[in-house]
């Protein structure tokens, strides 16, 4: 029995016909397509985009030139040098990330004592040169201006899970 | 009408040339390609002699099938162009002789042709689409009746011509393994898959 | 004098006209047949497909061809470039040579002749010159391999191909494709011939190297097949060729078994609308299951291929041809 059975379906094609239904069935389906520059996708505050260095609610920068991050760094993406500013506090005075070293791990924000260095959600950072994506510490802390509010709301969303 | 006459004259260059070119050209890919310019054009000559379903057939199992088997043949083969011309006055004396003689069979033809202009099946016409019968139909209706023998025995000539290549060719390795679709497609899932209940750290 | 100007130029004009009513329809259809594929396609994958140049992504086509035009044409340097240059336009020509014997209506058609199903079939199987020629002039391995997949798969799949249309002619009675429509007046042929419309559908895909059976352009194992070294304007003839063969063959499905020109129900409604636009729904019918199949299926592997040609297709469709022989012999079924 089970053998004509399976004759028959071989016969009739009906494995075929089955995928076509199929496929026919999903030609009506909702269309999932994000129509790219226009909609974006959902991200996640998690989300580890372009670096940037924030600063406190009073201006003053946050890092304190620790180094951790440069130390951890496992693409070696990250170079740091250190003074003592005028009123004696710690202070970068060179804060370099090649971005096309950077492997976007995470590990320099994970290190990072005091919140300071983070990777924001901005992914659209593309350019035309390779020399563009040398990033220094004005244009870190340029993007930290420009997306302080979102990190701000990513790390919050994030920290009850710290 | 002069169209048909120049319709005529151009095939029957074209076909003249391409046959020249067929032996002629420096690479046997082009001779290939020649030669089915040249079945081409004679195709156009059964049409103009209002042949169609002769040209077709010409166009189908020569060009179509034929031709591309020698395509196939010449493409993959990997032919030394200077050996192959070494030795060309040692048998030019056997082809220049056959050549010779076919052109001068060919003669005969156009000879008997001039002097004998009715009775005889050069000049016979071919029946053509005005009498009701299509000449496909007219080449059926003799193929099928005063030569159905003889089309029987060509088929069976050709069914054993091609039983022979394979017999010759078939050869049957022990220890090969070969792909069983049939019993693939046939395996359902009980016959290859069992679920078992293991207990951590026993294993089965 | 008068005799040359009504003999000879004005029939001249008149055909060439007729050519080019034909000719233009179809090279729009080609180009709209692209943006179809890619529309159909996207749905079954969840996609929107092109929706960015002009309303709806329909000036899509336009825009790919004119990007084709302006590219520049790379003759690679070891090519053979005659025949290099001669495949491409094989290739298209050759799939729309065959347009001349299609009736579109009754009485519509450019060359009504005796042997028309013949002179199809012939033009279907010189397709496979201008794949070969491409493989071999381009003097590259992938391409080659992709001319010798595709010579030896086209030559396979004519054969029952040709065994399909021996059925048809059997029922039909006539080589002429008008008559083999006007024969379906009552029963369209794909009801009683059924297995061998699906063989046909299938032979259809694999003649014209369609997905599951594009094996001679196999990107993911020969990059593109045959036309991997060509570019620009020559590539886009083989694009348009290969469309314009789709096309054919759903038109030849069209013919033998769908019947034509004519209304499914030979009742008011139906009957009021032209033949032309019955034959153009069929077609677009046949096609998108074309592309259909191209969304479902995976590929098929090549020794696979060559079973189901020669193992499985060839002698269902021998003995598809005595049974069918057999019933119109022994019914009295003899086509008037």
């Amino acid at each position: 029995m089970s053998f004509i059975d399976r004759s028959t379906k071989a016969l009739l094609l009906t494995e075929l016909v089955s995928g076509l239904a199929l496929t026919f069935k999903y030609m009506f389906r909702k269309k999932v397509t994000i129509n790219y520059p226009y909609e974006k996708g959902p991200l996640s505050p998690r989300f580890r985009g372009e670096h940037a260095l924030r600063r406190y609610p009073n201006g003053e920068e946050r890092c304190i030139a620790c180094k951790l991050c440069e130390a951890i760094c496992p693409a070696l993406a990250i170079t740091i040098e250190a003074e003592p500013r005028e009123d004696g506090s710690r202070r970068t005075t060179r804060y370099d990330i090649d971005m096309t070293k950077c492997i976007y791990c995470g590990f320099c924000q994970e290190a990072c004592p005091v919140d300071a260095i983070v990777e924001g959600p901005n992914y659209e950072f593309a350019t035309e040169t390779r020399e563009e994506l040398f990033y220094d510490k004005d244009k870190l802390l340029a993007n930290g201006d420009r997306w302080e509010k979102q990190i701000a709301a990513n790390l919050a969303a994030d920290a009850p899970y710290r | 009408m002069i169209l048909p006459a120049l319709c005529f004259y151009m095939f029957s260059a074209v076909a003249i040339a391409a046959g020249v070119m067929v032996i002629s050209a420096r690479n046997p890919v082009h001779s290939v390609l020649f030669l089915i310019l040249a079945f081409l054009n004679a195709a156009g000559l059964f049409v103009l002699m209002g042949a169609e379903f002769l040209a077709m057939i010409l166009a189908i199992v020569y060009v179509g099938a034929v031709a591309v088997l020698f395509m196939f043949v010449v493409m993959m083969l990997d032919i030394d162009f200077t050996q192959a011309r070494e030795g060309f006055l040692q048998y030019l004396p056997i082809g220049g002789a056959i050549g010779v003689a076919l052109l001068v069979e060919l003669g005969f033809l156009v000879a008997a042709r001039s002097v004998t202009e009715t009775g005889d099946p050069l000049t016979a016409k071919l029946p053509d689409g005005t009498g009701g019968v299509t000449n496909t139909e007219a080449l059926g209706q003799i193929l099928y009746t005063k030569y159905f023998y003889l089309f029987q025995a060509a088929g069976i000539i050709l069914l054993i011509a091609m039983v022979g290549a394979i017999v010759l060719t078939l050869r049957q390795r022990e220890g090969v393994r070969r792909q069983k679709i049939a019993s693939q497609v046939a395996r359902r899932r009980d016959e290859a898959v069992e679920i078992r209940n293991v207990t951590p750290g026993t294993g089965i | 004098m008068v005799g040359f100007w009504d003999g000879y130029v004005w029939p001249g004009v008149v055909i060439l006209a007729q050519i080019l009513l034909i000719v233009v329809p179809l090279l729009v259809a080609v180009a709209y047949l692209t943006y179809a594929e890619r529309k159909v396609i996207g749905a079954i994958h969840l996609r929107k497909g092109p929706n960015v140049v002009g309303p709806l992504g329909l000036l899509q086509p336009i825009a790919d061809g004119l990007k084709l035009l302006v590219k520049e044409t790379i003759l690679p340097a070891r090519a053979n470039i005659g025949v290099f240059v001669l495949a491409p336009i094989i290739t298209f020509t050759l799939s729309f040579i065959a347009w001349a014997v299609i009736p579109f209506d009754e009485g519509w058609v450019l060359a009504d002749i005796n042997v028309g199903v013949l002179y199809l079939f012939a033009v279907s199987s010189l397709g496979v010159y201008g794949v070969l020629m491409a493989g071999w002039a381009s003097n590259s391995r992938y391409a080659f391999l992709g001319a010798l997949r595709s010579a030896a798969q086209m030559v396979s799949y004519e054969v029952s191909i040709g065994f399909v249309i021996v059925t048809v002619l059997i029922c039909a009675g006539s080589l002429n494709l008008s008559e083999i429509v006007m024969a379906q007046k009552d029963l369209w042929f794909f009801i009683p011939l059924f297995p061998m419309f699906v063989i046909f559908l299938i032979s259809a895909l694999a003649e014209t190297n369609r997905s599951p059976f594009d094996l001679p352009e196999d990107e993911s194992a020969l990059v593109a097949g045959y036309f991997v070294e060509y570019s620009s304007m020559l590539f886009a003839l083989f694009y348009l060729g290969e469309y314009a063969a789709m096309i054919l063959m759903s038109g030849m499905t069209v013919i033998l078994f769908l019947g034509g020109w004519l209304p499914p129900f030979d009742i008011a409604p139906f009957t009021w609308v032209p033949g032309i636009i019955w034959f153009g729904l069929k077609i677009a019918l046949v096609l998108f299951v074309f592309l259909w199949a191209r969304a479902t299926f995976p590929r098929y592997r090549y020794d696979q291929l060559m079973r189901l040609g020669w193992k499985v297709f060839l002698p269902f469709s021998l003995f598809w041809v005595a049974v069918t022989a057999g019933a119109v012999v022994a019914f009295d079924w003899y086509p008037s």
